[in-house]
């Protein structure tokens, strides 16, 4: 019996394998083939650039683990943001910030509520809230907004040694967000929903109250990348963040979560991350022009997920 | 025509499931294929339907060597499937269902839907099935009469082959006659009909030839004049059977759950029962007789119209003592996605954490103690996805995830359906067992047989309302069913 189980093990280890292999391949050619790759200007701006798509992704996993999806994180980017910086003249900046990040969480509370409660589909709500709340982005602010007090680019450019404060957050997030999914009865029951909503429900388990948890956990990731991200830039404008969203799936999903839902993993989205900041920053050393760039990543990210699926297929 | 199988061999990855398999169907036969689960059975339809490829051996049609690299195969050669899961499409009507991709057209390219009723009606009157309404969305007809609207597609082409899995499971009374006398019809017209099935007592009244398969090979091939279905129990066991269900003597105590009145509109009305701490009460009915949807209302999963008894929220339930493994293990009773530990542990995390985190360690011990308990195959399956596990033994981890609870009250419905005669035999057992330490259950089964010999009374509903309560000793299989269809006395 213990026959059926080995070759699974060694299955799922050659997937991890290959995909780590992946990244290393794509560090391994960027160093070789381009002097700029291992600079430290390079490489710091590398770890700032993943903090973003990072934190988004995230949320992103956790709300597609629901069987559901959050594309209105984008523009809770843009949102916090400017509201953030717009609020250091009348708050002391941790205070901004903080009111940042709860609009995010706030968001997110009427995403995850009119999903759950009101039964609506996700792609719908979110892409109303995607509309609504960038709109909101601009009735707030038409113009960037530039705070002046250098402490509010402490969180977006301070360094920790070697490594950016930001890119620690993130990882942080990662860390505990992985022990959330894997360890606590809440994070079972998230992955548990998107595999099977009624089995979940039969078993005493609130569902409603788990998919808002999800969408508000989405809304809070959103609002603290807006915030670092207005602080790293030094700059908030209401039109940053369009399309944040799609990268922050594609993470996801090159990380092989199932937009079915129940079925991701927080390492393998982190990885997920890794190759898309890294496909982004070899692009740019290269001098690929932009448009070039996206649609280069977007077969990129196909022939990603083709290698995965017939890893799995041949399994 | 005549089907054989030579030496087949299947294998998944590194795993051999199908042994060397030899088989011989011969035309106008009922070729019945009986094992315990995890036998091999279902390998074996999907090479006759051509959805999965042999690895090595060969199968002949009329002596000639075939090979089918898909299920458009198959048909082209006669060879039909239906599935235990049903792939009826909900939102359609019984005629999309069945002449779905051959509808007859109109000059101008567009569906004839007269003709296409007509042709619907035609199949399903071929059939014997002629009770159900072509026009009829599939969704909203019983599971029974979906079973049957996918039979009847079967048979909208050239049939030279049937191969049926697990028909009668969800099928009583007429409807089962129904296709009873339709394989007669098939057989007398010269088609092979392969019937796989745990009913023992259809298979002996069916079949032509059985074979009865165990671990990947054909352990026996007899006829129903030549065996017994104590003989077949044996056979799929690998062990005897002194008795199928365990002597009931039971010593109640005081009311664990007591309903009364209870009425959901459109579902059920007016039910009152009590179940006491030690019995076993069988509840009883057809399909339709709303005895499922009663047990959810109870649980908490809808919401009663009317009544007492029934709990605000599975949650209020759960913590109350009661437990539910429902009739649907696929849809309500697992998460196909996640491990054997995850499924089992699922009614008790919030229960069984250490400060915030769920206690990773105990979990595993609790988990192990359970599949021990209930000798979940194979023994190390506790990381195995759920979905990997055979039917009964998915079943068993169903069970395994509430005993964890440790309930004071537990709710089966259809505990034994889709499950092989070995694991029914535990499962009676455990029931059982856990009734002598104090439990009240409800056992709610559409297996005359079962609901009489694994319970102490029963309860029968029909249309909606409780209709009887017999006790399970000295009443007969018959009675009971009197009282679910109305004619008792």
């Amino acid at each position: 019996m213990s026959v059926n189980a080995l070759p699974k093990i060694s299955r799922d280890l050659l997937v991890t394998a290959a995909f780590g292999l992946l990244i290393v391949v794509m560090v391994v050619v960027a160093a070789v083939t381009t002097e700029s790759f291992l600079t430290q200007a390079n490489l710091t701006n590398l770890l700032k650039q993943m903090v973003t798509i990072g934190l988004l992704a995230y949320g992103m996993l956790v709300v597609i683990l629901t069987g559901g999806i959050d594309l209105s994180v984008g523009s809770v980017v843009a949102f916090s943001g400017i509201l953030t910086a717009g609020m250091v003249s009348s708050l002391p900046i941790p205070a901004a910030m903080a009111v940042g990040v709860v609009a995010g969480i706030g968001f997110g509370l009427v995403n995850g509520v009119l999903v759950a409660r009101f039964g609506l589909a996700p792609f719908v709500v979110t892409l109303a809230s995607l509309t609504t709340i960038r709109g909101l982005a601009f009735v707030y602010s038409e113009v960037p907004i530039a705070p002046e007090d250098p402490a509010f680019f402490t969180l977006g450019s301070a360094m920790a040694g070697p490594i950016p404060v930001s890119t620690l957050i993130m990882f942080a997030v990662f860390l505990v967000g992985g022990v959330f999914l894997t360890r606590t009865p809440a994070g079972r029951s998230i992955i548990a929903i998107g595999g099977n909503a009624e089995t979940v429900r039969l078993a005493g388990i609130n569902v409603r109250r788990h998919v808002v948890l999800a969408y508000t956990i989405s809304g809070l990731c959103a609002g603290l990348a807006g915030v670092i991200l207005a602080s790293r830039v030094g700059i908030a404008q209401p039109s940053v963040g369009v399309a944040f969203e799609l990268d922050a799936i594609a993470a996801c999903v090159i990380g092989g979560a199932s937009l079915a839902g129940g079925k991701g993993s927080v390492r393998a989205t982190f990885g997920g991350v890794l190759v898309l900041v890294l496909i982004n920053n070899l692009l740019n050393l290269y001098g690929v022009q932009s448009f070039w760039q996206q649609v280069l990543k977007g077969l990129i990210i196909i022939a990603v997920i083709l290698a995965q699926r017939t890893n799995r297929v041949r399994a | 025509m005549s089907l054989e199988l030579r030496d087949v061999r299947k294998s998944y990855g590194d795993v051999e499931v199908l042994h060397g398999v030899d088989l011989v169907g011969r035309d106008g036969e009922v070729l019945a294929v009986v094992g315990a689960n995890g036998a091999g059975k279902s390998t074996l339809i999907r090479i006759f339907a051509g959805a999965h490829a042999m690895s090595s051996g060969e199968m002949r049609v009329d002596g000639e060597v075939v090979h089918l690299r898909s299920p458009h195969d198959a048909h082209e050669r006669g060879i039909r499937t239906v599935y235990q899961e049903l792939s009826i499409v909900p939102g359609l009507s019984v005629t999309e269902n069945l002449l779905m991709g051959q509808f007859p057209k109109r000059r101008t390219g567009l569906i004839d839907w007269p003709a296409a009723h007509r042709r619907a009606k035609e199949l399903l009157d071929a059939a014997g099935f002629g009770a159900i309404e072509p026009r009829t969305i599939a969704g909203r007809l019983t599971v029974a009469r979906q079973q049957m609207v996918e039979i009847a597609k079967a048979l909208a082409g050239e049939v030279r082959v049937l191969v049926l899995d697990e028909p009668s499971a969800v099928l009583a009374g007429s409807d089962l006659d129904a296709l009873f006398d339709l394989i007669r019809r098939l057989k007398a017209r010269g088609v092979l009909v392969v019937y796989v099935s745990h009913r023992l007592a259809e298979v002996m009244e069916l079949a032509d030839s059985i074979v009865v398969m165990k671990d990947g090979v054909i352990i026996e091939t007899t006829e129903p004049a030549r065996t017994s279905e104590d003989e077949l129990i044996r056979l799929m066991a690998g062990r005897k059977l002194e008795q199928i269900y365990p002597d009931r003597r039971s010593e109640t105590g005081e009311a664990r759950l007591s309903v009364h009145g209870l009425s959901r509109s459109g579902e059920f009305s007016d039910v009152s029962f009590e179940l006491r701490a030690g019995e076993i009460v069988g509840l009883f009915g057809l399909v339709g007789s709303g005895r499922s949807e009663m047990a959810r209302c109870v649980f908490g999963a809808e919401p009663p119209t009317s009544g007492t008894g029934a709990f605000r929220s599975p949650a209020d339930a759960i913590s109350h003592g009661l437990a539910f493994v429902t009739e649907d293990r696929k849809r309500t009773g697992l998460v196909g996605g996640m491990t054997v530990t995850d499924n089992i542990a699922l009614a008790t995390m919030r229960a069984t954490t250490k400060g915030p985190l769920i206690d990773m360690p105990g979990r595993r011990e609790r988990v192990a103690g359970m599949i021990d308990r209930l000798s979940i195959q194979p023994a190390r399956c506790a990381t195995m996805p759920v979905a990997a596990l055979s039917g009964g033994n998915q079943q068993k981890a169903v069970l395994a995830k509430w005993l964890l609870a440790e309930p004071r009250v537990l709710i089966l419905d259809e505990p034994t359906r889709g499950v092989d005669m070995a694991t029914r035999v535990d499962i009676y057992r455990m029931i059982d067992a856990l009734a002598r330490e104090g439990l009240a259950v409800l056992l709610i089964s559409s297996d005359l047989t079962e609901v009489l010999g694994a319970t102490d009374r029963v309860l029968v509903m029909r249309e909606g309302r409780l209709a009887g309560e017999l006790p399970s000793e000295g009443t007969t299989e018959d009675e009971v069913l009197a009282h679910a269809i109305g004619v008792a006395a």
